[in-house]
């Protein structure tokens, strides 16, 4: 059992957390925050490892890891 | 489930004005966890230089002195000097360390002064727009060197760890790099022990961490974390050249 939780409008849509996910399980959302980024989202978070590479290279640390 | 993985309590919980994807809140991130795990945050106190990261005051919640271009090291020295139980770091980029800063840097270094210095290579001058700093790669096309880096004009970018690791009074001195998860907890592990060596009277300790500039590399910023895999590390070797005084 893992999760991970997004502190959305910290967010600025980098895409850095996306291609370091091994599961694969983040992407951009088509929305835009209160900054005008897209937020990274999980979309199965049953697949999260609770592995917190995403939080590790996320610039702004937007990223809670439960495990 | 417990949580594994949140915000350190020496980062301040703010939005940064780091652009998209840049590094600096990655190394701003692992100074902090650094802080919370030796205990000493009521004791730090940051000198800030001029650069993007010139508001890392505002992110870190030590206490802080902003120096002139270049003296965060002279200025730090003056700080450590005056009060010797506190834990001083400077936090500067290589246009304020290795252009502007070179002679405060090598003297620092050189008298052994008790600080921690924290050297983010970026290959530019950030703040003002991309020009060509003494560490732009022979070729790399910036605001100042349209055509690339000729070094018939502008000479061979500087490598300050292995020029520093020369230095007697040095205790501790790496290279790494925060482009990849892996490289990242190995950059965690050389600023915990750049600060331990202060926190136990060893010396002077560097780390030279190379970060991405995704604005002023015009790339975006996951092309970026492999134009540094790519461009920089072959010319920057990622490595510790100093533990406890001895050459590597
Ligand atoms: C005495 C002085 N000269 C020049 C400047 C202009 N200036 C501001 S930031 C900067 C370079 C910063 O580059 P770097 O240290 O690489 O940091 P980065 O912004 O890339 O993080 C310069 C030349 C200044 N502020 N003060
Ligand atoms: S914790 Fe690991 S598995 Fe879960 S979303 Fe982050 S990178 Fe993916
Ligand atoms: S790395 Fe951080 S800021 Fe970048 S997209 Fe992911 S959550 Fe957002
Ligand atoms: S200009 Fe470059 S170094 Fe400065 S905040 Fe933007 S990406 Fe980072």
């Amino acid at each position: 059992m893992a999760k991970v939780e997004f502190n959305e409008e910290r967010c600025k849509g980098c895409g850095l957390c996306t291609v370091v996910c091994p599961e694969d399980i983040i992407a951009l959302a088509a929305r835009i925050n209160k900054m005008g980024y897209h937020p990274a989202q999980v979309k199965e978070m049953d697949k999260c490892t609770g592995c917190t590479l995403c939080a590790r290279i996320c610039p702004d640390c937007v990223i809670k890891v439960y495990r | 489930m417990k949580v594994v993985f949140e915000r350190p309590q020496a980062l301040s919980d703010v939005t940064t004005h780091y652009c998209p994807g840049c590094t600096h809140g990655i190394i701003h991130r692992l100074v902090a966890e650094t802080i919370d795990e030796l205990g000493i945050l009521e004791r730090t106190i940051g000198v800030a230089s001029v650069g993007c990261s010139v508001l890392a005051y505002d992110y870190l919640e030590c206490d802080w002195q902003q120096a002139a271009h270049g003296r965060a090291p002279a200025v730090a020295t003056g700080i450590k000097r005056a009060l010797p139980d506190s834990i001083v770091f400077t936090y500067q980029g290589d246009g304020d360390l290795a252009s502007i800063g070179t002679a405060e840097i090598i003297h620092a270094a050189n008298r052994g002064e008790a600080i921690t210095v924290i050297y983010v290579n970026n290959t530019n001058y950030g703040m003002t727009g991309g020009q060509m700093a003494p560490t732009t790669l022979v070729g790399q096309v910036t605001t100042t060197s349209p055509r690339g880096r000729d070094t018939k004009e502008a000479g061979y970018p500087l490598r300050m760890a292995e020029m520093l690791a020369t230095l007697k009074g040095v205790n501790y001195l790496a290279r790494v790099a925060v482009n990849s998860p892996a490289n990242i907890m190995k950059a965690k592990r050389a600023i915990k022990q750049a600060f331990t060596v202060q926190v136990e009277d060893g010396g002077f300790a560097l780390v030279e961490v190379l970060s991405t500039c995704p604005t002023n590399w015009r790339l975006d910023p996951v092309e970026a974390l492999k134009w540094l895999d790519d461009n920089m590390i072959p010319y920057y070797p990622l490595a510790e050249f100093k533990v406890s005084g001895e050459v590597k």
